[in-house]
């Protein structure tokens, strides 16, 4: 999570810290299909980074190209300043945590998780205390006879995690670790997650397609696109400030405006929309020429509804409300605006509505206000 | 979900079943036969048992072929696995295509031709190089070449229905690939490779013209035996060898069909416990 403010939790800003694991130039191909395209990157000791994307994006052949199963095609991984690239999966300071858990069927709780500890020369006796150790840490020791198919998913998963941590890995991967949890078991164990990780200090890798596991877990993420990283960065700044639509749709919701840039300040762009007959002002620092084709974003809760227009706003739309979905914490309104496109607005639920009658009801006349501040310029 | 079962598609299955069926239970009825006519019913009896297992040469030809049914089960079951290993497992090598084609080929070929070629290869070679005898050698090589297909076509059904997942998983936990196979490959694939066996086994009891076409002089397999007594004309204590070569087919078969549904079970219940 990205709550700490000190600046030794945030070793990328710091130009001198040498990354723990460096990704230079690294492309997979499968033939014709190219999965990775030539990708660097740079993921710290301590750190819990996430790889996000669709499916098919190539964030698992990354992954299961640190962990060794996979060669590259071309480029070169460093882990802890050593080249890995041809190093074999059985000789890496990684260990995995597989989305299906592949838990050994044939071996009971003590021995899948002492199996990686078997392979080092280790003393029968450490191998028992270490096993004891990390099975109390996930709560397991009353189970460590059993068989995996006499374990919950959750049980299961925690023993995944205790086989891929007993060994004291540099690097943790772990491939959709929540995927097969129910959600209150989720967020349960990403919580879990990151204490484990806070204790250890085990830099972890994390691959997912859920955008919200990525947002809760990580200190960085990086979002993949057809091999490529469309945007690296901390959560909030993903979420805050997207660089291009694909990412800004992909974490969250985003409505999108088109338009042409008609005037540009050191600290303010306006883009005229022609569809909509309205100029949106926005806060963006980087001039951008007059003229330029750009795309404003801006979040469902960014946007507030009124039903008279307010003066002292710089954003305004007029539209009519389609939809309303009550979700308990929030609601969310589908508004239709002039060019028939459908806005999302995202209200808290901060006054109990009394009886049947909704604050807003459908078919109504509302007015979209947002600052001018809450909005993002994005060129592609 | 309850379907309507009609009862034309019921009779059908009745009479499928009788058809297959009848033979086999009359025979197995006759052999209790003490009539000296196999057609005729002189009343329960278990002479013709008697008089089987007084004859040595139903012994030497029951010898001959379970030492070649277990050396073939055995050699086919290491054999198929590794085949069956090498085309799940080693990816797009070059060749494989004709590999999978030449495993698969005994499966289809027509039993004749395999018998013949293999004969002719046989002949060469003894020529060549005064090896093999032909007898138990060439019989079991020749059950060999063909039942190690079925092996691997079960271990190769096992091996994609499993995923790569366990043996990266100890692959990533410090195993070097050959103390994989050996933990974790082979201990998931022991079901597949008894049914295998067994299979193999049943296969090799049964075979009459692959094992007519190698085999050398006084080397008679028991289905060899059974043929060469009906063509002097039927015997009732044939009847009885019949009978007890039906029981061991059948144990054979029904253990191999357990042990394959069992493994199915429990490749179901680890998908299910994911």
């Amino acid at each position: 999570m990205s709550q700490q403010t000190n600046d030794s939790h945030r070793p990328w800003l710091d130009g001198d810290a040498e990354p723990f694991i460096k990704i230079r130039n690294v492309t997979k191909k499968f033939g014709e299909f190219t999965a990775v395209d030539n990708i660097d990157l740079d993921i710290y000791k301590g750190e819990l980074f996430s790889l996000l994307g669709g499916s098919g994006c190539g964030k698992t052949t990354l992954l299961r190209m640190l962990a060794g199963f996979e060669p590259p095609s071309s480029g070169t991984i460093y882990i802890d300043g050593v080249d890995m690239t041809d190093v074999p999966p059985y000789a890496r300071p990684i260990n995995m945590m597989f989305q299906s858990y592949a838990l050994f069927p044939h071996m009971t709780v003590e021995q899948n998780v002492a199996y990686g500890l078997k392979r080092d020369k280790i003393s029968k006796d450490e191998i028992t205390r270490r096993v004891d150790e990390i099975l109390s840490m996930v709560e397991l020791s009353d189970f460590i006879k059993r068989k995996p198919h006499q374990l919950s998913g959750g049980q299961r998963q925690r023993v995944a995690l205790a086989r891929a941590l007993v060994k004291r890995p540099k690097v943790l991967l772990l491939d959709e670790p929540l995927g097969a949890l129910d959600k209150r078991l989720r967020e349960q164990t990403q919580f879990e997650l990151i204490n484990i990780q806070d204790d250890l200090g085990v830099t972890f890798v994390v691959v997912t397609h859920d955008q919200e596991e990525a947002m809760t877990l990580s200190t960085r993420m990086a979002m993949m696109d057809a091999g490529k990283f469309q945007q690296i960065g901390t959560p909030a700044e993903v979420y805050e400030y997207p660089e291009s639509r694909l990412v800004a749709n992909f974490i969250g919701s985003a409505n999108m405006f088109e338009g042409r840039v008609s005037q540009s300040g050191p600290d303010h762009v306006i883009v005229a929309s022609k569809a909509l007959g309205v100029e949106f002002n926005t806060e963006h620092t980087n001039s951008i020429i007059e003229g330029t084709k750009v795309w404003i974003a801006v979040r469902p809760e960014k946007i507030t509804l009124s039903k008279m227009p307010l003066d002292a706003i710089t954003n305004q739309l007029k539209g009519v409300v389609v939809d309303i979905g009550y979700n308990g914490k929030t609601s969310t309104y589908r508004i239709r605006i002039s060019n028939d496109q459908i806005i999302e607005v995202s209200v808290p639920s901060q006054k109990r509505p009394k009886g049947d009658r909704q604050l807003i009801d459908w078919d109504e006349e509302i007015y979209l206000n947002w600052d001018q501040s809450n909005a993002v310029v994005l060129m592609k | 979900m309850k379907q309507r079962r009609s009862t034309f598609v019921l009779s059908m299955l009745c009479f499928g079943l009788a058809f297959l069926y009848i033979p086999m239970i009359l025979l197995i009825i006759y052999s209790f036969n003490y009539s000296k006519l196999v057609p005729v019913w002189g009343g329960f009896s278990t002479r013709w048992y008697t008089v089987l297992f007084e004859s040595e040469e139903m012994w030497a030809a029951l010898g001959l072929s379970l030492r070649i049914a277990l050396v073939n089960a055995t050699f086919a079951m290491i054999l198929g696995t590794l085949a069956g290993i090498a085309l799940v497992r080693f990816g797009r090598f070059r060749g494989r295509t004709l590999f999978t084609g030449l495993i698969t080929a005994p499966l289809v070929m027509p039993e004749v031709i395999t018998g013949l070629s293999l004969l002719l290869l046989f002949i060469a070679l003894s020529h060549a190089f005064g090896w093999p005898q032909r007898g138990f050698t060439t019989i079991t090589i020749a059950h060999i070449t063909f039942s190690m297909a079925y092996v691997a076509v079960i271990i190769q059904s096992r091996l994609s229905g499993m995923g790569t997942d366990l043996e990266d998983a100890a692959q990533d936990l410090g195993a070097r690939p050959l103390r994989v196979m050996f933990d974790i490959t082979l201990p998931l694939l022991a079901p597949g490779m008894v049914a295998g066996w067994l299979l193999a086994f049943t296969l090799s009891i049964d075979d009459l013209i692959i094992a007519s076409f190698v085999s050398g002089p006084g080397s008679n397999t028991l289905p060899m035996l059974i043929y060469s007594r009906v063509k002097v004309g039927l015997r009732p204590d044939i009847n009885a060898l019949a009978t007890i070569m039906i029981v061991m087919v059948s144990i054979g078969v029904l253990l191999a069909c357990w042990l394959m549904i069992r493994q199915k079970h429990l490749l179901e219940r680890d998908a299910n416990t994911k």
